[in-house]
């Protein structure tokens, strides 16, 4: 893990919606091969600050540079290649309604590969079935798939291009607890193996304790602090105390952590 | 991962030995499934007994993907199970993948003739409208039944929900009906004044217009304006609010989705489309006259005496067609709401089937009533 060049570094963000202001001179980073948490109360504005890393929202005010450069200033063309890196699940989903689960997951291939058509799908039932879809499940689409399957299938097409980046917006709500364990194993497999780098908004403290090596916490418009876990849990915040030595938390962090996590 | 270099992955077969070298990854695939493709042929069915892995660069689940294809899941975990020199990352990945692929991933799919296929299509088709007509029976039954429920109780009136759709559906769309009608009234007046013209009756071009507008036009072009304006409004409304669950937060809450949306919908336009009829037949009427004016020379005063030799019968033939075109054209609307499911393509497809069912409709019961007005002779 390469502590001295961050791949993404974000400073002195600042979004606002009207008189509205979400996030204030918010610093963060995030480094190559790790996986990042990323915890706040709702509406702090975890989604906002994803869809700014992504470019989805430019931000107004701040830099976000992300693999050395800086987003906003790049051309349409330079930036869709660095775009290509990136691997997005949406917290809703967010998964083409007018095709079905094998044809979302083969567009991207189809669109930025060039793959063949089946070729893509073969790639596509492969990805649908690493994220534990069962096979009919890839001719459905998504208005006959329950919540959970939604979020699976969005995983898989965040995955299709192999990017180098994943950005998951709360990847475990409305999964059953057998669903997000084996979400967290496949998560740290994909990690290890291809050197994923994650940004990862979650609530569910399960994943956190599993699979996180660093958590950001989002509060007070910035981020209140940013480290390792046994770190985090320890400052000195009324939230971060409430969170992490809460009930849930406590049982959470009794269970053995992964021995994968490095 | 994407190294620019060009080091595509490789496929090496030695005696029973497969030997991967280079970058197996998602941008190579290409070539890397010609790769496999080759050694597929020449391995044929015998047992690849070892794999070497050492020289693999890169690997991600696409190149991982193509060699369990090749090798078969089974095989490629006992084959990478106990290889030394494999990193462990990489090996969970190979395992991982070859789990995934260990089911037949290939969903059935039914092959059927193109003739088959299209008379399938057109029983599907049949039955479907069949099935429709069925539903709007009972929905205008459920209709009934509600509106006569909370008749009795003006507490359960949504006067407000009401107020809003009689503006919405008839106070806005007053001009449009208004403009609509009198260039069809004006051309109307140019037909007819041309066909006349041949007989020497040009006068009759007033009672044309007069028939035509009291009688069929005026309910006619307001109802089908109606139809394309508010049915598809009514559909996406309802058919939103069910797409997102809305509805059935309603119904968990056990309040009548009928009495709360659908009523206030059928109540304003079965008052709104009477007022609209008579304004477009209004003018219709204007837009004729004015070309009997400026064109054919027929004076205001004679216009008006020839239009009161016109029995009253036929302004209440069309008048009496307007709540009927309304009530059928709000519960078609709001019927297509309800039947939107999940998505919103769903809501479009709906919203469409909306507009084309009532005019549809609308059209089809005009010719009916015309029919039993002749019989009736009014
Ligand atoms: N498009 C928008 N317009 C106005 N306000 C927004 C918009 N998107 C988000 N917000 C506001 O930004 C804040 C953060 O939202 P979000 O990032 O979605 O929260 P969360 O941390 O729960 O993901 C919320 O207060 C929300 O109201
Ligand atoms: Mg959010």
């Amino acid at each position: 893990m390469n502590r001295d060049c961050p791949l993404i570094r974000i400073r002195d963000l600042a979004n606002r919606f009207g008189d509205h202001v979400v996030h204030e001179h918010l610093d963060l980073d995030l480094y190559s091969g790790e996986i990042l948490g990323v915890v706040g109360g709702s509406g702090s504005g975890k989604s906002v600050l994803l869809r700014s890393i992504v470019g989805l929202r430019r931000p107004d005010e701040g830099s976000i540079e992300v693999f050395g450069e800086d987003l906003q200033s790049l051309s349409e063309r330079r930036r869709s290649k660095l775009e290509r890196r990136f691997g997005v699940l949406f917290q809703r989903g967010a998964l083409f309604s007018s095709l079905n689960l094998q044809e979302n997951v083969a567009f991207p291939m189809i669109e930025h590969i060039g793959l063949a058509r089946s070729e893509a799908e073969f790639l596509a039932r492969v990805k649908l079935a690493l994220v534990g879809l069962p096979v009919n499940a890839a001719l459905q689409t998504p208005a006959e798939l329950s919540g959970g399957m939604i979020k699976r299938a969005a995983l898989a097409r965040a995955l299709a291009l192999d990017p180098e980046v994943l950005f998951l917006d709360e990847p475990t709500a409305g999964l059953d607890p057998i669903g997000a364990a084996d979400f967290d194993q496949l998560l740290l497999t994909l990690r290890n193996a291809l050197g994923l780098s994650v940004f990862l908004v979650t609530h569910d403290l399960d994943t956190l304790y599993r699979t996180c090596d660093r958590v950001a916490v989002l509060a007070k418009r910035r981020v209140l602090v940013a480290g390792r876990l046994e770190a985090v849990e320890n400052v000195d915040d009324p939230w971060v105390r409430d969170y992490f030595h809460g009930p849930r938390a406590r049982a959470a962090r009794q269970s053995p952590p992964s021995s994968e996590k490095s | 991962m994407s190294s620019g270099v060009d080091n595509a992955g490789r496929l090496v077969p030695r005696l029973d030995s497969l030997s991967v070298t280079g970058d197996w990854t998602l941008v190579h695939y290409a070539t890397l499934q010609d790769q496999v493709e080759a050694a597929r042929a020449r391995i044929g069915n015998a047992e690849v007994s070892s794999l070497d892995l050492s020289e693999v660069v890169t690997l991600d689940t696409a190149g991982a993907a193509l060699l369990v294809e090749l090798l078969g899941a089974e095989n490629m975990t006992e084959l990478t199970k106990d290889a030394p020199d494999l990193p462990p990352a990489r090996r969970a990945l190979l395992h991982t993948v070859a789990q995934a692929m260990a089911k037949p991933l290939t969903p059935q799919y039914q092959a059927t003739s193109p003739l088959i296929d299209f008379l399938a299509r057109t029983g599907e088709g049949l039955e479907r409208f069949w099935r429709q007509q069925r539903l709007l029976l009972g929905f205008i039954g459920l209709i009934l039944s509600s509106l006569i429920a909370t008749l009795w109780r003006p507490g359960r009136w949504r006067i407000t929900a009401l107020v809003a759709q009689i503006q919405q559906t008839g106070l806005y769309a007053i001009g449009i009906v208004a403009l609509l009608t009198f260039l069809v009234g004006a051309v109307v007046a140019f037909l007819g004044a041309t066909v006349l013209q041949n007989f020497g009756a040009t006068i009759y071009t007033v009672d044309l217009i007069a028939f035509s507008f009291l009688r069929e036009f005026g309910v006619l072009l307001a109802a089908i304006l109606l139809a394309g304006r508010t049915a598809s409004a009514f559909t996406a409304q309802i058919g939103s609010m069910k797409a997102n669950e809305e509805i059935d937060a309603l119904r968990a809450l056990g309040l009548n989705t009928v009495e709360l949306l659908v009523l206030p919908r059928v109540l304003a336009l079965l008052m709104t489309l009477p007022i609209l009829t008579f304004i477009g037949m209004l003018s219709g009427i204007i837009g004729g006259a004015l070309v009997c004016l400026l064109v054919l020379d027929i004076s205001a005063l004679q216009f008006v005496i020839i239009l009161q030799g016109v029995p009253l019968k036929h302004f209440l033939v069309g008048l009496a067609k307007a709540p009927i075109f309304a009530f059928f054209i709000a519960a078609i609307g709001c019927l297509e709401g309800f039947k939107v499911s999940g998505s919103a393509q769903s809501v479009g497809e709906h919203t469409t089937s909306s507009v084309v069912q009532s005019i549809f409709m609308v059209i089809l019961l005009d010719a009916i009533a015309a029919l039993f007005f002749m019989e009736m002779g009014w």
